[in-house]
């Protein structure tokens, strides 16, 4: 199935939001299958074959995952779907939900049996409501078609499922903040251990999975785990979503084979189609706002000279020196005419804004990072302003309940790594910072 | 992050929904386990906030608690948690521009000025005839196209200055219905 699309080759054919269509076009066969010939664990040990990792942006394998989930007698096990999507520069899962709803119902449902769990929940986005009817409208579908209720097709299965929406806030793609949202409270996330897999859910043991990581089982389960896992290379198996946005000719989400080269992506045909406006490539967050940002000398080649790739482990080659990470797939490239330090500041504004403010290094922290960018940004900043940033991160790195606090610390780190001088242009030349932007950076001269 | 939010002054008149919303309100309610009920919490807040007058305030907070069954203290927490709850009174027409990196990128910051010229009021402000309230929010999962905003829950796309003059004048004239009522 190599070079196929596995998750939205159909997404075009008129009609595919309807049960009817989706199913003359192959849908359910993978759910048909299941139920008739595997058992829930077959299905398991289908999703560690295939080597699928978790699409909402850690990347930890889905069956392995799966496969850490608690089984207590008599205690109830449920599915959460994460349609959180709120990592800037994300917007595949919507684009899947939108265009192709019943792939992500299928998905649940195969993984729901999969799990033993016997009512599950989509947690989406309180400002995707329209995609939460459009979700209501294929589940009533399914419910009407035998695919969800009691007795699924006569397996002797139950499953209900519920879609559940956000009321705006970042945080609550976080898995321990998304199930006390999802219980109907504030979006704090919990510490860990016990992890979901343990307490989850009203107490009970949980597996939040993302969007495209469960739409994922249905192609595992029709061609099987092995054939998943030819495709990519080495621990970066199967297809991914990539949502391109920023100043690429053609911004939007593309389904790739993990491993074709980011030079291929930026400038092939069959993807981005290049700058836009014939601009030079400055840098690029591969990965969601949360990742460190790379260079223009550090996007298409690592540091050692190698063509990158769209893999989990080619894209974090350098380590945070001189990578970065896939991480959700929000693929952000910056021309020549965009500012770094206007970016840093503007990401940083981001975590202050959605951090739930329950750690005193994150609340204080990105509060902090945003006021000293936002200084250096206007030109009223001063040298030792970008060494406090350092220390600002330092202290916030590693000391929060959850990781928002480090995924606003690392890309500020990053930005201060590689585009240092420009920070530094921002003081020595206050005026012209307001004026104009730096342009591009200078590539470090290596011995 | 917010502060502290003063909800005692935010008093407005007790409206009530329709027999349509309560009886989607008890399928919510009856769509989780026994005593779970609470889930139901954000959806309804969002029907509220659709259906009795465009903002939530203390009595709306207070009438929920009691459809819920819970205490009103478990509805002003969630209420002043999400961004999406409007705490305040809110023109007709709420317009919420992604001022996020990405859509900064191709261009939001000019469209937020333009709105603000055009209308004549800052970033949190109602025009004087209660048609527009203009507000900044952060990242909307629609990055690829942008400048966007989103107003009651429907996204306006690829914006250009002549899109906002189109969107604002379909508006102005009421041809744009809000979402819902
Ligand atoms: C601050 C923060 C925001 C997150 N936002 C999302 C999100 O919007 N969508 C998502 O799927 N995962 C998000 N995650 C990751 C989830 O916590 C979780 O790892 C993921 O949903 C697991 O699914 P997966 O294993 O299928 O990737 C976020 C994590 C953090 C720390
Ligand atoms: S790190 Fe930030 S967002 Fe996460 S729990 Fe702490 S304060 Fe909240
Ligand atoms: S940055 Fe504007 S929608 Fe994502």
């Amino acid at each position: 199935m190599k070079g196929r699309k596995l998750l939205i080759e159909n997404a075009h054919i008129p009609g595919i939001t309807t049960f009817d269509v989706y199913q003359k076009n192959g849908g359910y066969r993978a759910l048909d299958k299941a139920l008739k010939s595997m058992s829930p664990n077959d299905v398991v040990e289908e999703v560690k074959k295939s080597g699928l990792r978790g699409r909402g942006g850690a990347g930890f394998p889905t069956g392995m995952k799966w496969s850490f989930l608690a089984k207590p007698e008599g205690v109830p096990r449920y599915l959460v779907c994460n349609a959180d999507e709120s990592e800037p520069g994300t917007f595949k899962d919507r684009y899947l939900m939108e265009h192709i709803p019943h792939l992500l119902i299928e998905g649940m449902i195969l993984s729901s049996y999969a799990l033993g769990a016997n009512l599950s929940f989509i947690y989406i986005r309180g400002e995707f409501m329209w995609i939460l009817e459009i979700l209501e409208k294929a589940i009533a579908e399914a419910y009407s078609k035998g695919y969800l209720g009691k007795n699924i097709k006569g397996s002797g299965y139950d499953l209900d499922l519920r879609v559940v929406p956000g009321g705006g806030a970042y945080i609550c793609g976080e898995e321990t903040a998304l199930i006390e949202s999802l219980e109907g409270k504030r979006g704090n996330p919990r510490i860990k251990p016990p992890f979901p897999a343990v307490k989850g859910l009203w107490g009970c043991p949980t597996v939040v999975n993302n969007v495209e990581s469960i739409a994922a089982v249905v192609p595992i389960v029709n061609e099987g785990g092995d054939a998943y896992a030819a495709i990519g290379i080495g621990r970066s198996t199967g297809t991914k979503l990539i949502s391109a946005c920023g100043n690429v000719a053609r911004p939007g989400v593309y389904e790739i084979d993990l491993g074709v080269s980011v030079e291929e992506f930026i400038y092939g045909d069959d993807y981005c189609r290049g700058m836009a406006n014939g601009k030079k490539l400055k840098a690029c967050v591969p990965g969601g706002s949360s990742v460190p940002i790379l260079p223009h000398y550090l996007v298409t080649k690592t540091a050692t000279g190698e063509d990158r790739l769209m893999t989990y482990e080619s894209l974090a080659d350098g380590g945070f020196a001189t990578g970065s990470m896939l991480g959700s797939g929000g693929f952000i490239v910056f021309d020549e005419d965009q500012c770094i330090v206007r970016n840093t500041w503007n990401f940083a504004r981001f975590y202050a804004h959605e951090s739930c403010g329950q750690c005193s290094p994150c609340r204080e922290g990105t509060s902090w990072m945003e006021k000293v960018l936002y200084r250096l940004e206007h030109g009223n900043g001063n040298i030792r302003d970008i060494d406090l940033l350092a220390e600002i991160n330092k202290k916030i790195e590693g000391n929060t309940i959850c990781p928002l606090g480090d995924a606003a610390a690392w890309p500020v780190a990053a930005a201060i790594n590689h585009f240092r001088e420009e920070f530094e242009w921002h003081v020595t030349n206050r005026e012209e910072a307001v004026s104009r932007n730096y342009g591009l950076s200078k590539e470090p001269v290596t011995a | 992050m917010k502060t502290h939010i003063d909800i005692s002054k935010r008093k407005g008149e007790r409206k009530e929904f329709s027999e349509a919303s309560l009886v989607r309100i008890k399928e919510l309610m009856s769509n989780v386990p026994e005593g779970k009920h609470k889930t139901a919490v954000i959806h309804v807040l969002h029907m509220a906030q659709s259906e009795l007058g465009g903002w939530i305030s203390v009595e709306t907070m207070d009438y929920v608690a009691e459809l819920l069954n819970i205490t009103p203290i478990e509805v002003y927490e969630v209420a002043t948690f999400y961004t999406m709850f409007h705490l305040d009174p809110t023109g007709k027409y709420v317009l919420e521009v992604c001022r996020t990196g990405p859509c900064m990128l191709v261009g939001s910051d000019k469209i937020i000025d333009y709105i603000e010229k055009k209308l004549a009021i800052k970033v949190g402000e109602t025009t004087s005839d209660g048609l527009f309230t203009l507000k900044t929010v952060e990242c909307l999962g629609a990055c690829g196209y942008g400048p966007m905003l989103q107003c009651q829950y429907k996204n306006y796309e690829f914006l250009t200055t002549e899109k906002v003059d189109d969107l604002l004048n379909a508006m102005s004239n009421g041809i744009l219905e809000t979402y819902q009522s």
